[in-house]
């Protein structure tokens, strides 16, 4: 009687639960696409069966306990028992048995798990920024943000540091996470099997904007992976005579501006125009598809609000508020639209 | 009770608001750390609320990111330290010289002491709200983002200072309950027949006394970086950031043990009074208790599985995280044996024993989920440890004290807690909690992380989230009902002495007791020494002989104000606070040294 | 001090402010082998200099390691003399130690600023941190033990330090002999295992 309503309740929510694996989660664990990803999943699985086992059977004993031992009119005084030393053995022993079926799968997937660098993989680098993610790929030449290409079918193995305070990085459909620590390097591998465009966000505590560093992870056919590669590889032509407000975009970034860090060059690179390190590599911002950590996406719209107050959009940004006239935002706009 | 009166040499004034300031009685000080406490629960459910209000809706504006972060960090360190810890500590207090037959704890004014520091230091924690500066970094504070570069402000030195207080406050009262509970038993009472609640008692006594040196030296160096430009915690420096989590979580898993073994003792009290029978395996428990907090030593870097340590400590420390389940699996088998074959009266403070039982197996089960380092990897940071941490801390700790109050109730006030109030309570309180937690496994699995101010609707989790606020804001209600209970029931209900038919000390003696507890220190013959065959020697109802009681003292405030003040002037940068503050702690230990005092 | 808790029977049969005081020391134990361990963890990661081989003077502070060996001594001698009621070697052996103490704090002033001087300062390297912190928390603790052995000794002067005070004088001796053991162990681990 007493535990009915609350294991209703539970069981109302495994419902609840369950109809949520059927819906669209886009950053779910559930389903996983990638090896890493399955490797616990299935490993998860087989806990959380034991789990429930254990549950049913722990929960029906008290449950029966009570409603059978309740106390009525007329009932006997209890027998007084002072312990059974062989159920004693029998329930120490029974969970340690239960505990080893989960042990053994658990360090056979650490071993496989590791992360360590692997022969052939495509190495990306990753560093962690408050509130932004870092991409290099050291054997292609590329440097970009917040949106990472792979492609499908091959070994990718991330290397990892962050370059102020502790993130993680986390795309769930890839796979578990992992810390991303000043001073240190830590590491994920991982194949993925399917094309598509994952979600993942910054899964540790770093701050004010923590809520608002996304990342994206994108799986390219091969053929279309050589094609972004080479795009990132090419150096965005400057505007032609003819295109005046992406001229005039052009010279708002490179307006020096005070204090210092409201001029856009003090921050941020673009290939051929800039060399700034403190902010994303802009490079190629129009061939992603969002800004900002992931929060706007990259249209003209997001650029705009987050032109016209990044602090606004993300509470402790970096980058400072900026006095730039609408004319001057709509320049920037065009021009950063220009660099795919 | 004239003739009692002659006998007893009560230096204490009974009443008034100097008896309370200076009170080193046992009794008073329980009552002022459980109202204390209650009142931090409360302002910890309604940084809880806030929270759950903020993520109701996704893009939700409700509170800033700031404020939010500032919410869960408070909601955190509040529930932990100034909640969960205290409201045991006022049942130590109150309840641990009754249960082994003394008339005080070993060392009364330490014992006051302890009550102040905690009560100033939770509010110079608190006051860190009035500055705008509330602590924002995580009840965890991780390193480097606590650091000066990446927390400029004061909320970070409010924490390290706030907890530094406490942290005294908790060793003091560690020390003080150990020794009672060793060398202040009745006669004949032996080890192993000390009632479960008092063995589980003296077991977090010792993992606090050696967990909190190790946070405490956590929080000096934080604070030696922060204030003197140390290198600690510095990466530029050759610093390691993981040094914090080490240390942190040394003190942060027996910590977990010190919140949940006091609670494992009062439901092992209240499950056999109501069974009528005695608890199964007695000394399989205390043994399962002492192997917890042993173990509970070599497991804390299961909360650092995602930093990667490498393949044999993540390992390792599955493995051991594992071997815990067993004791206190152990432990739940034993309570439902103890029911099984008994007569099983569902009064309040049964409900909530059961209730703790049942909800501690979901976050039991949860907790060895967490426990494989790789499934860990997409459960850690995200709602699915939320969910684990508020079954086994709400479902299991606060359901625990909650039995504890409705039992222990009639003895420190002499009356009962109305019963269908109570009723009403638990049911509220736990259908409100799985709604508000269970969800959260979901939300967790299905990719929301923890400690975000704010959620995308693309990831579909609002209706959950919905629904997991709803929940919390009915365990909101029902201790609102709890409230009106302890308002409603006053005096209706006289007790007497022992209202369950309990089998302990604390059963013998008057409801509320005397000053001095017992007229005479009883001869124990058995460990339930009510129920038992054996009967102890019936305990006068008047003194034999004269009872001496201690007087008060005014040096335990004065010393604990003396350390706040102290911390105020490190937390402004004043010297001359700071000096002025040391100075009052020395003056009021020499005092407390040489003040007349017989215990 | 209260002493009327020697008067009641006990569970264990020894006086509860002695066994609280074991306990105190045991937490004190975790509090230095933190700090120990934290001076370990960071041993030889210091960027820039100076390193322990330049600085450290280990000649030096084996005199003072010596001293603080000796004031235990002092203190045997005291806790004895108080003991059997001899009041006249009671204060000898109580000043002779808070002396020895006092030397022990000298050397160890003499030692910082000749660092400082050097170019060793608390926020110069992962040396200066955990060095300075962990004797200085040390040498802190041994303060506290001068004014504890001081007070004692002012107590016995008004008198009242007699045979039935012994226990104190034993707490004040547990008290300096866990700071003398935990300087043997900071001596070896930063002096001598370089």
């Amino acid at each position: 009687m007493n535990n009915r309503r609350s294991i209703g309740v539970a069981f109302a929510a495994l419902a609840l639960m369950l109809a949520a694996c059927a819906g669209d989660y886009p950053q779910s664990t559930l389903h996983p696409t990638a090896d890493f990803g399955y490797q616990i999943d299935g490993l998860s699985r087989t806990i959380f069966w034991w789990a429930v086992a254990v549950f049913v059977i722990v929960e029906t004993v008290l449950v029966v306990a009570v409603l059978k031992f309740r106390d009525r009119p007329g009932a006997a005084d209890p027998a007084v028992v002072h312990g059974n030393t062989l159920m004693e053995m029998a329930w120490t022993l029974a969970p340690a048995v239960v505990l080893v079926f989960i042990a053994v799968p658990s360090i056979q997937t650490i071993l496989k798990t590791t992360g360590a660098p692997v022969d052939g993989a495509l190495e990306v680098e990753v560093i962690g920024h408050q509130w932004w993610w870092e991409f290099r790929y050291p054997a292609l030449a590329v440097t970009t943000a917040n949106e990472m290409h792979v492609p499908q079918g091959r070994t990718v193995t991330l290397r990892m540091t962050s370059a102020d305070v502790i993130h993680s990085f986390w795309a769930p459909k890839l796979g578990g996470k992992r810390d991303v620590l000043p001073g240190r390097v830590t590491r994920i591998a991982f194949t993925p099997d399917s094309v598509g465009e994952f979600m993942g966000q910054c899964a540790e505590f770093c701050g004010e904007s923590h809520a608002n560093m996304r990342l994206r992870l994108v799986v390219d056919a091969p053929a279309d992976f050589e094609a972004w590669v080479a795009g990132q590889r090419t150096a965005p032509p400057a505007p032609d005579s003819a295109a005046t407000t992406e001229r005039a975009g052009l010279a708002a970034f490179r307006q020096v501006r005070q204090p210092a860090n409201h001029s856009c060059i003090a921050c941020h690179a673009i290939e051929g125009v800039s060399a700034g390190v403190l902010g994303p590599d802009l490079s190629h911002l129009a061939s992603r598809g969002t800004i900002a950590g992931g929060i706007l996406p990259m249209s003209a719209d997001g650029l705009t609000r987050w032109l016209r107050d990044p602090t606004v959009v993300k509470p402790g940004s970096l980058m400072p508020k900026i006095e730039l006239s609408e004319a001057e935002i709509d320049a920037l706009v065009a021009y950063l639209t220009s660099l795919r | 009770m004239a003739t009692a009166a002659l006998a007893i040499e009560a230096p204490q004034a009974r009443s008034g608001i100097r008896s309370w300031i200076t009170t080193t009685d046992h009794k008073r000080i329980g009552i002022l750390y459980g109202v204390t406490a209650f009142f931090f629960f409360l302002v910890g459910g309604l940084e809880a609320l806030l929270i759950r209000a903020q993520l109701g809706s996704p893009h939700n504006t409700l509170v800033s990111a700031e404020t939010y972060n500032q919410l869960f960090t408070m909601h955190g360190t509040t529930m932990v330290f100034l909640a969960i810890m205290p409201l045991s500590a006022a049942f130590f207090n109150y309840i641990i010289p009754l249960q082994i037959g003394a008339r005080d704890v070993a060392f009364p004014r330490l014992n006051a002491f302890s009550y102040w520091v905690f009560l100033l230091g939770g509010l110079f924690m608190n006051a860190s709200f009035l500055f705008g500066a509330a602590p924002d970094g995580g009840w965890f504070g991780y390193a480097n983002l606590t650091s000066l570069q990446y927390s400029p402000g004061l909320n970070i030195d409010f924490w390290v200072l706030g907890l530094q207080i406490l942290g005294v406050a908790s060793i003091a009262a560690g020390i003080n309950f150990l020794i009672t509970i060793v060398n202040l038993r009745a006669p004949g009472m032996t080890m192993m027949r000390l009632p479960v609640f008092t063995w589980m008692a003296l077991i977090t006594q010792f993992i606090i006394v050696t967990a909190f040196p190790v946070i405490t030296v956590a929080l000096v160096l934080l604070m030696f970086d922060r204030t003197f430009g140390t290198t600690f915690y510095s990466v530029a420096a050759g610093g390691d950031v993981l040094l914090w989590q080490h240390l942190f979580w040394l003190f942060g898993h027996p910590e977990v043990y010190i919140l949940i073994l006091p609670t494992m003792g009062m439901v092992s009290e209240v499950i056999p009074t109501f069974s009528r029978k005695p608890l199964f395996g007695y000394a399989v428990v205390v043994y399962s208790g002492l192997l917890i907090a042993l173990l509970g030593w070599g497991v804390w870097a299961h909360h650092m599985f995602a930093v990667g340590m490498g393949s044999v400590a993540d390992s390792v420390f599955s493995a051991t995280t594992m071997l815990i389940a067993i004791p206190t699996g152990v432990k739940i088998f034993n309570w439902i044996a103890t029911m099984w074959g008994g007569r099983i009266r569902l009064e309040t403070p049964m409900l909530f024993a059961i209730g703790f039982i049942a909800m501690f197996i979901i976050g039991g089960l949860s907790g060895v989920m967490h426990s494989s380092a790789p499934a860990d990897l997409q459960q850690t940071d995200t709602y699915f440890v939320v969910a684990h941490i508020h079954y086994v801390l709400y479902g299991g700790a606060i359901q625990g004290i909650f039995a504890g109050i409705y039992y222990w109730w009639p003895k420190i006030t002499g009356w009962k807690l109305n019963d269908g109030i109570g009723k009403l309570h638990f049911w509220l309180s736990l259908l409100g909690m799985n709604l508000a937690f269970f969800p959260m496994h979901a939300i967790g699995l299905l990719g929301m992380p923890r400690r975000i101010y704010t959620y995308d609707t693309a990831l579909g989790l609002d209706t959950m989230n919905l629904v997991s606020t709803i929940g919390a804001f009915i365990v909101g209600a029902s201790a609102l009902v709890f409230l009106f209970n302890t308002w409603w029931s006053r005096r209706k209900e006289p007790a007497g002495a022992d209202p369950w038919g309990g089998a302990t000390l604390e059963w013998t003696i008057p409801s509320p007791p005397p000053p001095y507890n017992f007229t005479a220190i009883p001869e124990v013959v058995s460990r339930l020494p009510r129920w038992s065959r054996t009967e102890m020697k019936a305990i006068p109802d008047v003194p034999p002989e004269p009872i001496h009681l201690p007087p008060g003292s005014y040096w335990p405030l004065v010393a604990a104000a003396g350390i706040v003040v102290l911390a105020t002037g490190a937390l402004l940068k004043a010297l001359i606070l700071a000096i002025g503050g040391g100075a009052i702690v020395v003056v009021a230990i020499f005092a407390w040294a040489f003040e007349p005092f017989e215990a | 001090m209260s002493d009327a808790v020697a008067h009641h029977p006990t569970s264990t049969g020894l006086d509860s402010r002695k066994l609280a005081f074991w306990t105190f020391i045991g937490s004190e134990c975790l509090l230095f082998g933190s700090l120990i361990s934290t001076y370990l963890v960071y041993k030889g990661r210091s960027v820039t200099g100076p390193t322990p081989a330049e600085i450290l003077n280990i000649p030096l502070t084996s005199v003072s390691t010596f001293d603080l060996l000796m004031s235990s001594l002092a203190m045997v001698l005291a806790l004895a003399a108080v003991a059997r009621g001899d009041r006249l070697w009671a204060r000898v052996w109580l000043a002779t130690t808070a002396a020895l103490g006092a030397i022990f704090l000298g050397f160890q002033a003499y030692e910082f600023t000749h660092f400082v001087q050097e170019g060793l300062k608390l926020q110069t390297n992962l040396f200066g941190s955990t060095f300075f912190t962990l004797t200085g928390f040390h040498g802190g603790h041994v303060l506290v033990g001068v004014l504890w052995l001081l007070t004692l000794l002012f107590r016995s002067f008004q008198g009242k330090l007699g045979p039935d005070k012994a226990l104190l004088v034993e707490l004040a001796g547990l008290y300096w002999h866990f700071v003398d053991v935990v300087w043997i162990v900071i001596f070896t681990v930063v002096y001598l295992i370089q």
